[in-house]
Protein backbone atom coordinates (compact mmCIF):
# COMPACT_ATOMS: atom_id res chain seq x y z
CA UNK A 1 0.00 0.00 0.00
CA UNK A 2 3.59 2.43 -0.15
CA UNK A 3 1.72 3.98 -3.87
CA UNK A 4 -1.80 4.54 -1.34
CA UNK A 5 0.04 5.89 1.28
CA UNK A 6 2.13 8.31 -0.77
CA UNK A 7 -1.47 9.52 -2.26
CA UNK A 8 -2.99 9.81 0.90
CA UNK A 9 -0.70 11.30 3.77
CA UNK A 10 -1.34 11.56 7.51
CA UNK A 11 -1.31 15.05 7.09
CA UNK A 12 -3.58 15.14 4.47
CA UNK A 13 -5.91 12.77 5.71
CA UNK A 14 -5.55 15.22 8.89
CA UNK A 15 -6.31 18.12 6.91
CA UNK A 16 -9.46 16.25 5.33
CA UNK A 17 -10.71 15.01 8.69
CA UNK A 18 -10.65 18.38 10.25
CA UNK A 19 -9.82 21.38 7.68
CA UNK A 20 -8.34 24.56 9.14
CA UNK A 21 -9.92 28.00 8.22
CA UNK A 22 -12.96 26.33 7.09
CA UNK A 23 -14.75 29.21 7.54
CA UNK A 24 -16.09 32.85 5.47
CA UNK A 25 -13.57 35.92 5.95
CA UNK A 26 -15.60 38.87 6.94
CA UNK A 27 -14.77 41.33 5.78
CA UNK A 28 -13.05 40.68 3.46
CA UNK A 29 -11.03 42.22 0.36
CA UNK A 30 -10.48 39.16 -1.87
CA UNK A 31 -13.02 36.74 -2.79
CA UNK A 32 -13.63 34.11 -5.74
CA UNK A 33 -15.71 30.55 -6.59
CA UNK A 34 -14.36 27.78 -7.96
CA UNK A 35 -15.91 24.83 -9.47
CA UNK A 36 -14.96 21.53 -11.32
CA UNK A 37 -18.02 20.60 -13.47
CA UNK A 38 -16.39 16.77 -13.73
CA UNK A 39 -16.63 15.89 -10.25
CA UNK A 40 -18.75 18.33 -9.04
CA UNK A 41 -16.57 19.88 -6.52
CA UNK A 42 -17.06 23.59 -5.29
CA UNK A 43 -14.87 25.73 -3.29
CA UNK A 44 -15.46 29.34 -2.13
CA UNK A 45 -11.92 31.35 -1.22
CA UNK A 46 -12.22 34.73 0.67
CA UNK A 47 -9.29 36.81 2.03
CA UNK A 48 -8.58 39.94 3.28
CA UNK A 49 -4.79 41.94 3.54
CA UNK A 50 -4.26 44.30 5.90
CA UNK A 51 -2.82 48.13 5.11
CA UNK A 52 0.61 46.84 3.77
CA UNK A 53 -0.78 44.27 1.43
CA UNK A 54 -0.55 41.62 3.86
CA UNK A 55 -2.88 38.31 3.94
CA UNK A 56 -4.24 38.73 7.28
CA UNK A 57 -7.21 36.45 6.95
CA UNK A 58 -7.90 33.48 4.56
CA UNK A 59 -10.24 30.85 4.43
CA UNK A 60 -12.49 28.36 2.40
CA UNK A 61 -15.88 26.88 1.98
CA UNK A 62 -17.41 24.22 0.19
CA UNK A 63 -17.23 20.55 -0.68
CA UNK A 64 -14.65 18.35 -2.25
CA UNK A 65 -12.79 14.98 -2.32
CA UNK A 66 -10.09 14.55 0.75
CA UNK A 67 -7.72 15.73 -1.95
CA UNK A 68 -9.12 19.15 -3.03
CA UNK A 69 -10.21 19.71 1.09
CA UNK A 70 -6.70 18.80 2.38
CA UNK A 71 -4.84 21.21 -0.51
CA UNK A 72 -7.34 24.20 0.25
CA UNK A 73 -6.55 23.82 4.48
CA UNK A 74 -3.02 23.49 3.77
CA UNK A 75 -3.48 26.42 0.98
CA UNK A 76 -4.97 28.68 3.86
CA UNK A 77 -2.69 27.94 6.23
CA UNK A 78 0.80 28.51 4.10
CA UNK A 79 -0.52 32.24 3.06
CA UNK A 80 -1.55 34.12 6.33
CA UNK A 81 1.15 36.44 6.85
CA UNK A 82 2.30 36.56 3.12
CA UNK A 83 2.10 39.31 0.42
CA UNK A 84 -0.21 38.91 -2.38
CA UNK A 85 2.73 38.56 -4.82
CA UNK A 86 4.20 36.40 -2.47
CA UNK A 87 1.17 34.12 -2.40
CA UNK A 88 1.35 34.11 -6.16
CA UNK A 89 4.99 33.26 -6.33
CA UNK A 90 3.59 30.40 -3.79
CA UNK A 91 0.76 29.11 -6.00
CA UNK A 92 3.44 29.18 -9.14
CA UNK A 93 5.84 27.30 -7.19
CA UNK A 94 2.55 24.54 -5.79
CA UNK A 95 1.35 24.16 -9.40
CA UNK A 96 4.63 23.33 -10.83
CA UNK A 97 4.94 20.91 -7.57
CA UNK A 98 1.89 18.79 -8.80
CA UNK A 99 2.40 18.91 -12.85
CA UNK A 100 6.43 18.79 -13.22
CA UNK A 101 7.50 15.42 -12.79
CA UNK A 102 11.10 16.87 -12.23
CA UNK A 103 10.06 19.56 -9.56
CA UNK A 104 11.50 19.23 -6.50
CA UNK A 105 9.29 20.73 -2.99
CA UNK A 106 11.73 23.20 -1.42
CA UNK A 107 11.43 24.48 2.08
CA UNK A 108 9.66 27.41 0.74
CA UNK A 109 6.49 25.01 0.60
CA UNK A 110 6.41 23.20 3.85
CA UNK A 111 3.75 21.06 4.18
CA UNK A 112 2.32 22.13 0.68
CA UNK A 113 5.38 19.23 0.01
CA UNK A 114 3.33 16.14 1.14
CA UNK A 115 0.60 17.07 -1.72
CA UNK A 116 3.46 15.90 -4.60
CA UNK A 117 2.62 12.22 -4.74
CA UNK A 118 -0.83 13.82 -6.76
CA UNK A 119 1.69 13.83 -9.48
CA UNK A 120 1.17 10.42 -10.40
CA UNK A 121 -2.48 10.17 -10.58
CA UNK A 122 -2.93 12.55 -13.22
CA UNK A 123 -6.91 12.19 -13.10
CA UNK A 124 -7.16 13.83 -9.03
CA UNK A 125 -4.48 17.11 -10.58
CA UNK A 126 -7.46 19.32 -10.53
CA UNK A 127 -8.38 18.04 -7.32
CA UNK A 128 -5.11 19.51 -5.76
CA UNK A 129 -5.51 22.75 -7.51
CA UNK A 130 -8.63 24.34 -7.64
CA UNK A 131 -8.38 26.06 -4.49
CA UNK A 132 -5.30 27.15 -5.82
CA UNK A 133 -6.77 28.15 -9.17
CA UNK A 134 -9.63 29.84 -7.18
CA UNK A 135 -7.36 31.82 -5.11
CA UNK A 136 -6.01 33.10 -8.49
CA UNK A 137 -9.33 34.08 -9.67
CA UNK A 138 -9.83 36.22 -6.45
CA UNK A 139 -6.43 37.98 -6.78
CA UNK A 140 -7.44 38.57 -10.54
CA UNK A 141 -10.53 40.07 -8.62
CA UNK A 142 -12.63 37.63 -11.22
CA UNK A 143 -15.51 36.37 -9.39
CA UNK A 144 -15.81 32.71 -10.78
CA UNK A 145 -13.43 30.25 -12.01
CA UNK A 146 -14.47 26.36 -14.26
CA UNK A 147 -11.74 24.21 -13.90
CA UNK A 148 -11.97 20.76 -15.34
CA UNK B 1 -37.67 -12.93 -18.51
CA UNK B 2 -38.14 -12.95 -14.42
CA UNK B 3 -36.16 -10.41 -12.70
CA UNK B 4 -36.94 -11.62 -9.54
CA UNK B 5 -33.62 -11.38 -7.40
CA UNK B 6 -34.89 -13.99 -4.88
CA UNK B 7 -35.71 -16.75 -7.67
CA UNK B 8 -32.39 -16.36 -9.02
CA UNK B 9 -28.99 -18.23 -7.09
CA UNK B 10 -25.27 -19.14 -8.35
CA UNK B 11 -26.50 -22.65 -9.12
CA UNK B 12 -29.78 -21.91 -11.18
CA UNK B 13 -28.20 -20.11 -13.99
CA UNK B 14 -25.56 -22.85 -14.69
CA UNK B 15 -22.90 -20.59 -15.93
CA UNK B 16 -19.25 -21.35 -16.02
CA UNK B 17 -18.07 -18.09 -14.76
CA UNK B 18 -14.60 -19.56 -14.10
CA UNK B 19 -14.79 -20.59 -17.39
CA UNK B 20 -16.08 -17.34 -18.94
CA UNK B 21 -13.61 -15.01 -17.10
CA UNK B 22 -10.92 -17.22 -19.27
CA UNK B 23 -12.41 -16.31 -22.51
CA UNK B 24 -11.24 -12.05 -21.32
CA UNK B 25 -7.09 -12.14 -22.08
CA UNK B 26 -7.51 -8.88 -19.94
CA UNK B 27 -9.13 -9.81 -16.76
CA UNK B 28 -5.72 -12.53 -15.96
CA UNK B 29 -3.84 -9.57 -15.58
CA UNK B 30 -3.13 -8.21 -11.93
CA UNK B 31 -4.19 -4.75 -10.78
CA UNK B 32 -1.65 -2.93 -8.29
CA UNK B 33 -0.25 -6.42 -7.37
CA UNK B 34 -4.31 -7.69 -6.72
CA UNK B 35 -6.80 -9.87 -8.85
CA UNK B 36 -8.04 -7.64 -10.95
CA UNK B 37 -12.18 -6.76 -10.02
CA UNK B 38 -13.49 -4.88 -12.81
CA UNK B 39 -16.99 -3.52 -12.51
CA UNK B 40 -17.37 -0.75 -14.92
CA UNK B 41 -18.74 -2.97 -17.81
CA UNK B 42 -21.26 -0.42 -17.70
CA UNK B 43 -19.10 2.55 -19.14
CA UNK B 44 -17.54 -0.27 -21.66
CA UNK B 45 -16.96 -3.86 -21.36
CA UNK B 46 -14.17 -5.99 -21.43
CA UNK B 47 -12.87 -7.97 -24.62
CA UNK B 48 -13.22 -11.46 -24.99
CA UNK B 49 -10.85 -13.88 -27.31
CA UNK B 50 -12.43 -14.23 -30.23
CA UNK B 51 -13.98 -10.72 -30.97
CA UNK B 52 -9.77 -9.55 -30.58
CA UNK B 53 -9.09 -12.74 -33.06
CA UNK B 54 -12.25 -11.43 -35.28
CA UNK B 55 -10.67 -8.15 -35.98
CA UNK B 56 -7.21 -9.03 -36.68
CA UNK B 57 -8.50 -12.26 -38.39
CA UNK B 58 -9.93 -9.59 -40.69
CA UNK B 59 -7.01 -7.34 -40.58
CA UNK B 60 -4.73 -10.11 -41.25
CA UNK B 61 -6.37 -12.36 -44.35
CA UNK B 62 -9.52 -10.99 -46.09
CA UNK B 63 -9.43 -7.30 -45.12
CA UNK B 64 -10.18 -4.77 -48.30
CA UNK B 65 -12.45 -2.11 -49.05
CA UNK B 66 -16.34 -3.04 -49.13
CA UNK B 67 -19.16 -2.83 -51.83
CA UNK B 68 -16.94 -1.62 -54.81
CA UNK B 69 -14.14 -4.08 -55.50
CA UNK B 70 -14.60 -6.75 -57.96
CA UNK B 71 -11.63 -8.82 -56.23
CA UNK B 72 -12.24 -11.73 -53.87
CA UNK B 73 -10.89 -10.17 -50.96
CA UNK B 74 -12.96 -7.08 -51.76
CA UNK B 75 -16.35 -9.85 -51.99
CA UNK B 76 -15.20 -11.86 -48.67
CA UNK B 77 -15.03 -8.22 -46.42
CA UNK B 78 -18.62 -7.26 -47.96
CA UNK B 79 -19.91 -10.81 -47.18
CA UNK B 80 -18.64 -10.50 -43.62
CA UNK B 81 -19.43 -6.87 -43.01
CA UNK B 82 -23.07 -7.91 -44.36
CA UNK B 83 -23.85 -10.88 -42.39
CA UNK B 84 -23.33 -9.11 -39.32
CA UNK B 85 -26.71 -7.72 -40.27
CA UNK B 86 -28.54 -10.84 -39.95
CA UNK B 87 -26.79 -11.39 -36.64
CA UNK B 88 -28.39 -8.07 -35.66
CA UNK B 89 -31.58 -9.05 -36.83
CA UNK B 90 -31.56 -12.04 -34.68
CA UNK B 91 -29.93 -10.24 -31.99
CA UNK B 92 -32.49 -8.34 -31.72
CA UNK B 93 -35.49 -9.93 -33.12
CA UNK B 94 -35.85 -7.16 -35.97
CA UNK B 95 -38.15 -8.09 -38.93
CA UNK B 96 -35.90 -7.26 -41.66
CA UNK B 97 -31.69 -6.96 -41.86
CA UNK B 98 -32.20 -3.45 -44.33
CA UNK B 99 -33.42 -2.06 -40.99
CA UNK B 100 -30.22 -2.35 -39.79
CA UNK B 101 -27.71 0.45 -39.77
CA UNK B 102 -24.10 0.18 -38.66
CA UNK B 103 -23.63 3.57 -37.06
CA UNK B 104 -20.01 4.85 -34.93
CA UNK B 105 -22.35 3.78 -31.50
CA UNK B 106 -25.40 4.39 -29.98
CA UNK B 107 -24.42 8.22 -29.52
CA UNK B 108 -24.52 8.36 -33.26
CA UNK B 109 -27.76 6.60 -33.68
CA UNK B 110 -29.67 8.81 -31.75
CA UNK B 111 -27.85 11.84 -33.43
CA UNK B 112 -28.76 10.62 -36.94
CA UNK B 113 -32.56 10.04 -35.87
CA UNK B 114 -32.54 13.60 -34.59
CA UNK B 115 -31.42 15.01 -37.60
CA UNK B 116 -33.11 13.05 -39.81
CA UNK B 117 -36.35 11.90 -38.74
CA UNK B 118 -37.15 14.00 -35.89
CA UNK B 119 -36.00 17.37 -37.31
CA UNK B 120 -37.82 17.99 -40.34
CA UNK B 121 -41.07 17.29 -38.69
CA UNK B 122 -40.39 20.27 -35.78
CA UNK B 123 -42.06 23.72 -35.53
CA UNK B 124 -41.80 26.00 -33.26
CA UNK B 125 -43.47 25.13 -29.85
CA UNK B 126 -43.34 21.22 -30.70
CA UNK B 127 -42.43 19.07 -28.42
CA UNK B 128 -39.46 16.30 -27.46
CA UNK B 129 -40.49 14.17 -24.65
CA UNK B 130 -37.62 12.59 -22.95
CA UNK B 131 -37.09 11.32 -19.47
CA UNK B 132 -35.17 12.45 -16.20
CA UNK B 133 -32.53 9.40 -16.11
CA UNK B 134 -31.28 10.11 -19.92
CA UNK B 135 -27.93 9.85 -20.76
CA UNK B 136 -25.74 13.28 -22.17
CA UNK B 137 -25.69 11.15 -25.15
CA UNK B 138 -30.22 11.35 -25.08
CA UNK B 139 -30.52 14.64 -24.17
CA UNK B 140 -28.00 17.22 -26.37
CA UNK B 141 -29.05 15.89 -29.60
CA UNK B 142 -32.35 16.68 -28.90
CA UNK B 143 -31.18 20.21 -27.69
CA UNK B 144 -29.55 20.92 -30.67
CA UNK B 145 -32.81 20.09 -33.05
CA UNK B 146 -34.62 21.89 -30.19
CA UNK B 147 -32.44 25.25 -30.76
CA UNK B 148 -32.25 25.11 -34.51
CA UNK B 149 -36.54 24.71 -34.87
CA UNK B 150 -37.79 26.29 -31.32
CA UNK B 151 -39.32 23.26 -30.00
CA UNK B 152 -38.91 22.42 -26.75
CA UNK B 153 -37.54 19.61 -24.51
CA UNK B 154 -39.68 18.05 -22.27
CA UNK B 155 -38.41 15.83 -19.23
CA UNK B 156 -40.56 13.14 -17.41
CA UNK B 157 -39.75 13.18 -13.66
CA UNK B 158 -37.70 10.35 -11.42
CA UNK B 159 -39.11 8.63 -8.68
CA UNK B 160 -36.96 8.82 -5.52
CA UNK B 161 -36.22 5.06 -6.03
CA UNK B 162 -35.27 5.50 -9.02
CA UNK B 163 -38.67 4.51 -11.21
CA UNK B 164 -40.16 7.06 -13.92
CA UNK B 165 -43.14 8.58 -12.63
CA UNK B 166 -45.23 7.10 -15.15
CA UNK B 167 -48.49 8.95 -14.36
CA UNK B 168 -46.50 11.97 -14.61
CA UNK B 169 -45.35 10.97 -18.00
CA UNK B 170 -48.74 9.81 -19.79
CA UNK B 171 -49.73 13.58 -19.38
CA UNK B 172 -46.81 14.97 -20.56
CA UNK B 173 -47.68 13.36 -23.97
CA UNK B 174 -49.99 16.16 -25.54
CA UNK B 175 -51.02 17.52 -28.82
CA UNK B 176 -47.48 19.02 -29.23
CA UNK B 177 -45.18 16.04 -28.72
CA UNK B 178 -43.63 14.67 -31.96
CA UNK B 179 -41.44 12.62 -30.77
CA UNK B 180 -40.39 10.72 -27.73
CA UNK B 181 -37.01 9.40 -26.73
CA UNK B 182 -36.26 7.01 -23.82
CA UNK B 183 -33.67 4.97 -22.10
CA UNK B 184 -34.42 1.44 -21.72
CA UNK B 185 -32.04 0.94 -18.97
CA UNK B 186 -30.27 3.87 -17.07
CA UNK B 187 -26.33 3.73 -17.05
CA UNK B 188 -26.58 5.57 -13.62
CA UNK B 189 -29.38 3.61 -11.50
CA UNK B 190 -29.92 0.45 -13.45
CA UNK B 191 -33.95 1.07 -13.71
CA UNK B 192 -35.21 -1.06 -16.40
CA UNK B 193 -37.85 1.29 -17.71
CA UNK B 194 -41.41 0.06 -18.63
CA UNK B 195 -40.77 1.47 -22.27
CA UNK B 196 -43.18 -0.97 -24.11
CA UNK B 197 -45.89 1.00 -21.72
CA UNK B 198 -44.62 4.20 -22.79
CA UNK B 199 -44.44 2.89 -26.31
CA UNK B 200 -47.72 2.03 -26.44
CA UNK B 201 -49.07 5.11 -24.82
CA UNK B 202 -47.36 7.31 -27.61
CA UNK B 203 -48.52 5.49 -30.46
CA UNK B 204 -51.72 5.78 -29.00
CA UNK B 205 -51.71 9.54 -30.25
CA UNK B 206 -49.21 8.68 -33.57
CA UNK B 207 -45.89 9.59 -32.00
CA UNK B 208 -42.76 7.39 -32.73
CA UNK B 209 -40.86 6.60 -29.95
CA UNK B 210 -36.41 5.88 -29.83
CA UNK B 211 -35.24 3.73 -27.17
CA UNK B 212 -31.88 3.74 -26.31
CA UNK B 213 -30.77 0.02 -25.25
CA UNK B 214 -27.14 0.73 -24.70
CA UNK B 215 -27.59 -1.00 -21.41
CA UNK B 216 -30.25 -3.17 -22.27
CA UNK B 217 -28.86 -4.59 -25.24
CA UNK B 218 -25.54 -6.66 -22.86
CA UNK B 219 -27.60 -7.62 -20.55
CA UNK B 220 -31.16 -8.93 -21.10
CA UNK B 221 -32.85 -10.07 -24.38
CA UNK B 222 -34.40 -7.39 -26.89
CA UNK B 223 -37.05 -7.89 -28.97
CA UNK B 224 -37.63 -5.02 -31.07
CA UNK B 225 -40.99 -6.20 -32.29
CA UNK B 226 -42.35 -7.00 -28.79
CA UNK B 227 -41.51 -3.72 -27.68
CA UNK B 228 -43.15 -2.07 -30.31
CA UNK B 229 -40.33 0.59 -30.75
CA UNK B 230 -39.49 2.72 -33.49
CA UNK B 231 -36.13 2.62 -33.57
CA UNK B 232 -33.49 1.23 -30.96
CA UNK B 233 -29.61 1.59 -30.83
CA UNK B 234 -26.74 0.67 -29.04
CA UNK B 235 -23.04 0.44 -28.57
CA UNK B 236 -20.49 -2.35 -29.79
CA UNK B 237 -18.16 -1.76 -26.71
CA UNK B 238 -21.18 -2.42 -24.33
CA UNK B 239 -21.89 -5.64 -26.02
CA UNK B 240 -18.22 -6.98 -25.36
CA UNK B 241 -17.50 -5.87 -29.05
CA UNK B 242 -14.91 -3.16 -30.59
CA UNK B 243 -15.18 0.58 -29.62
CA UNK B 244 -16.60 2.55 -32.91
CA UNK B 245 -19.19 0.64 -33.87
CA UNK B 246 -22.95 0.31 -33.25
CA UNK B 247 -26.10 -0.05 -34.45
CA UNK B 248 -29.58 1.69 -35.26
CA UNK B 249 -32.48 -0.04 -35.86
CA UNK B 250 -35.73 1.53 -37.37
CA UNK B 251 -38.69 0.60 -38.71
CA UNK B 252 -37.81 0.45 -42.12
CA UNK B 253 -41.08 2.64 -43.76
CA UNK B 254 -38.90 5.52 -41.47
CA UNK B 255 -35.74 4.74 -42.65
CA UNK B 256 -37.09 4.79 -46.23
CA UNK B 257 -38.87 8.29 -45.39
CA UNK B 258 -35.57 10.01 -44.11
CA UNK B 259 -33.08 12.08 -46.14
CA UNK B 260 -29.60 10.68 -45.10
CA UNK B 261 -28.03 11.81 -42.10
CA UNK B 262 -24.15 12.26 -43.75
CA UNK B 263 -23.17 12.39 -47.80
CA UNK B 264 -20.20 10.63 -49.22
CA UNK B 265 -19.17 7.67 -51.08
CA UNK B 266 -21.39 4.13 -50.72
CA UNK B 267 -24.70 6.16 -49.63
CA UNK B 268 -25.48 7.03 -53.56
CA UNK B 269 -27.01 5.46 -56.43
CA UNK B 270 -25.69 7.89 -58.87
CA UNK B 271 -23.73 11.26 -58.26
CA UNK B 272 -23.91 13.96 -61.18
CA UNK B 273 -23.00 17.60 -60.26
CA UNK B 274 -26.61 19.12 -60.86
CA UNK B 275 -28.15 15.85 -58.14
CA UNK B 276 -27.51 12.67 -56.38
CA UNK B 277 -29.75 9.42 -55.97
CA UNK B 278 -29.18 8.11 -52.75
CA UNK B 279 -28.95 4.54 -52.08
CA UNK B 280 -31.94 2.27 -50.36
CA UNK B 281 -31.21 2.30 -46.33
CA UNK B 282 -29.46 1.10 -45.06
CA UNK B 283 -26.95 2.03 -47.23
CA UNK B 284 -28.40 5.67 -47.52
CA UNK B 285 -27.37 6.15 -44.11
CA UNK B 286 -23.81 4.49 -44.26
CA UNK B 287 -21.48 7.21 -45.60
CA UNK B 288 -17.91 6.79 -46.44
CA UNK B 289 -16.00 3.60 -45.56
CA UNK B 290 -17.39 1.91 -42.42
CA UNK B 291 -15.54 0.61 -39.32
CA UNK B 292 -15.17 -2.90 -41.28
CA UNK B 293 -13.67 -5.15 -38.78
CA UNK B 294 -15.02 -3.97 -35.88
CA UNK B 295 -18.23 -3.97 -37.18
CA UNK B 296 -17.34 -7.61 -38.45
CA UNK B 297 -15.84 -8.38 -34.52
CA UNK B 298 -19.40 -6.38 -33.58
CA UNK B 299 -20.89 -9.73 -34.67
CA UNK B 300 -18.48 -12.31 -33.08
CA UNK B 301 -19.45 -10.28 -29.84
CA UNK B 302 -23.20 -10.22 -30.47
CA UNK B 303 -22.62 -13.91 -31.08
CA UNK B 304 -21.10 -15.02 -27.92
CA UNK B 305 -23.21 -13.24 -25.67
CA UNK B 306 -25.98 -15.02 -27.20
CA UNK B 307 -23.81 -18.90 -26.95
CA UNK B 308 -23.43 -17.96 -23.09
CA UNK B 309 -27.70 -17.29 -23.14
CA UNK B 310 -29.03 -14.35 -22.89
CA UNK B 311 -31.21 -15.57 -19.54
CA UNK B 312 -28.48 -17.45 -18.13
CA UNK B 313 -26.93 -14.06 -18.31
CA UNK B 314 -29.79 -12.02 -16.36
CA UNK B 315 -30.00 -14.61 -13.33
CA UNK B 316 -26.46 -14.52 -13.03
CA UNK B 317 -26.26 -10.87 -12.64
CA UNK B 318 -29.32 -10.63 -10.64
CA UNK B 319 -27.71 -12.94 -8.24
CA UNK B 320 -24.37 -10.57 -7.92
CA UNK B 321 -26.59 -7.64 -8.00
CA UNK B 322 -28.58 -9.55 -4.26
CA UNK B 323 -24.94 -10.85 -3.18
CA UNK B 324 -23.65 -7.66 -3.42
CA UNK B 325 -26.74 -5.38 -1.88
CA UNK B 326 -26.58 -7.62 0.91
CA UNK B 327 -23.53 -6.87 2.06
CA UNK B 328 -22.87 -3.49 0.87
CA UNK B 329 -26.01 -2.23 2.71
CA UNK B 330 -24.75 -3.78 6.31
CA UNK B 331 -21.88 -0.62 5.82
CA UNK B 332 -22.76 2.10 7.59
CA UNK B 333 -22.99 5.18 5.98
CA UNK B 334 -23.74 3.25 2.41
CA UNK B 335 -26.51 4.67 0.18
CA UNK B 336 -27.53 3.39 -2.69
CA UNK B 337 -28.87 5.55 -5.35
CA UNK B 338 -31.59 3.80 -7.87
CA UNK B 339 -33.21 1.18 -5.81
CA UNK B 340 -36.07 0.40 -8.66
CA UNK B 341 -37.61 -3.35 -8.26
CA UNK B 342 -36.52 -4.25 -11.74
CA UNK B 343 -32.99 -3.01 -12.50
CA UNK B 344 -29.80 -4.50 -13.73
CA UNK B 345 -26.44 -5.18 -12.41
CA UNK B 346 -25.91 -1.08 -11.69
CA UNK B 347 -24.80 0.33 -8.46
CA UNK B 348 -24.66 3.56 -7.77
CA UNK B 349 -23.73 4.62 -4.39
CA UNK B 350 -22.55 7.48 -2.05
CA UNK B 351 -20.67 6.49 1.17
CA UNK B 352 -21.59 9.44 3.94
CA UNK B 353 -18.91 11.82 4.09
CA UNK B 354 -16.58 10.59 1.39
CA UNK B 355 -16.32 11.86 -1.94
CA UNK B 356 -16.36 9.62 -4.76
CA UNK B 357 -12.98 10.24 -6.19
CA UNK B 358 -11.37 9.21 -3.21
CA UNK B 359 -13.31 6.06 -3.22
CA UNK B 360 -12.25 5.61 -6.60
CA UNK B 361 -8.53 5.88 -6.25
CA UNK B 362 -8.19 3.77 -2.73
CA UNK B 363 -10.35 0.69 -4.61
CA UNK B 364 -8.59 0.90 -7.72
CA UNK B 365 -4.98 0.36 -5.26
CA UNK B 366 -7.03 -2.41 -4.41
CA UNK B 367 -7.49 -3.88 -8.28
CA UNK B 368 -11.21 -2.69 -8.13
CA UNK B 369 -12.28 -0.67 -10.93
CA UNK B 370 -15.40 1.26 -10.74
CA UNK B 371 -16.32 4.60 -11.97
CA UNK B 372 -16.49 7.99 -10.23
CA UNK B 373 -18.32 11.07 -11.32
CA UNK B 374 -21.68 12.01 -12.69
CA UNK B 375 -21.80 9.42 -15.58
CA UNK B 376 -22.92 11.92 -17.97
CA UNK B 377 -26.00 12.37 -16.12
CA UNK B 378 -25.56 15.55 -14.80
CA UNK B 379 -29.34 16.33 -14.55
CA UNK B 380 -29.52 13.18 -12.84
CA UNK B 381 -27.22 13.99 -10.29
CA UNK B 382 -29.13 17.33 -9.41
CA UNK B 383 -32.58 15.41 -9.37
CA UNK B 384 -30.82 12.99 -6.81
CA UNK B 385 -28.78 16.21 -5.00
CA UNK B 386 -25.43 14.68 -5.05
CA UNK B 387 -22.51 15.94 -7.04
CA UNK B 388 -21.18 12.62 -8.12
CA UNK B 389 -21.52 9.26 -6.84
CA UNK B 390 -19.47 5.46 -7.20
CA UNK B 391 -20.40 3.21 -9.71
CA UNK B 392 -20.25 -0.66 -9.45
CA UNK B 393 -21.59 -2.28 -12.70
CA UNK B 394 -21.62 -6.27 -13.72
CA UNK B 395 -20.81 -8.14 -16.91
CA UNK B 396 -21.37 -11.79 -18.21
CA UNK B 397 -17.56 -12.34 -16.39
CA UNK B 398 -17.90 -10.91 -12.97
CA UNK B 399 -17.97 -13.32 -9.82
CA UNK B 400 -18.79 -13.27 -5.97
CA UNK B 401 -14.88 -12.83 -5.54
CA UNK B 402 -15.14 -9.34 -7.12
CA UNK B 403 -17.58 -7.92 -5.08
CA UNK B 404 -16.19 -9.41 -2.17
CA UNK B 405 -12.86 -7.18 -3.18
CA UNK B 406 -15.40 -4.67 -3.57
CA UNK B 407 -16.86 -4.96 -0.13
CA UNK B 408 -13.59 -4.70 1.50
CA UNK B 409 -11.69 -2.08 -0.72
CA UNK B 410 -14.81 -0.23 0.89
CA UNK B 411 -14.37 -0.95 4.67
CA UNK B 412 -10.46 0.01 3.73
CA UNK B 413 -12.15 3.07 2.41
CA UNK B 414 -13.81 3.78 5.56
CA UNK B 415 -11.06 3.19 8.19
CA UNK B 416 -8.65 5.67 5.90
CA UNK B 417 -11.30 8.13 5.28
CA UNK B 418 -14.10 8.46 7.74
CA UNK B 419 -14.58 11.76 9.80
Amino acid sequence: MTELRALYQEVILDHNKHPRNFHAVDPHSHQANGYNPLCGDKVHVQLRTNGDGCIEAIGFQGEGCAISTASASIMTESLKGHSIEQARAISERFHRLVTDDNAQADASLGKLGVLAGVRAYPMRVKCATLAWHTLQAALNEEDEVVAE
Amino acid sequence: MSLDVANTSAAAHGLDIAGLRADFPLLQRPMNGRRLAFLDSAASAQKPQCVIDAERECYETYYANIHRGVYALSQQSTQRYEAVRKIVKRFINAPDEREVVFVRGATEAINLVAQSFVRPKLSAGDEILITGMEHHANIVPWQLVAEATGAKLVVAPVLDNGELDMATLAEQISERTRFVSVVHVSNTLGTINPVSDIIALAHAKGIPVLVDGAQSAPHMPVDVQALGADFYCFSAHKTYGPSGAGVLWGRLEHLQAMPPYQGGGDMIRNVTFAQSDYADPPQRFEAGTPNIAGVIAMGTGLEYIESVGREPIVAHEQHLLAYANAQLEAIEGFRVIGTAPHKTGVISFVLEGIHPHDIGTILDMEGVAVRSGHHCTQPLMERFAVPATTRASFGLYNDEADVDALVSGLHRVKAMLSQ
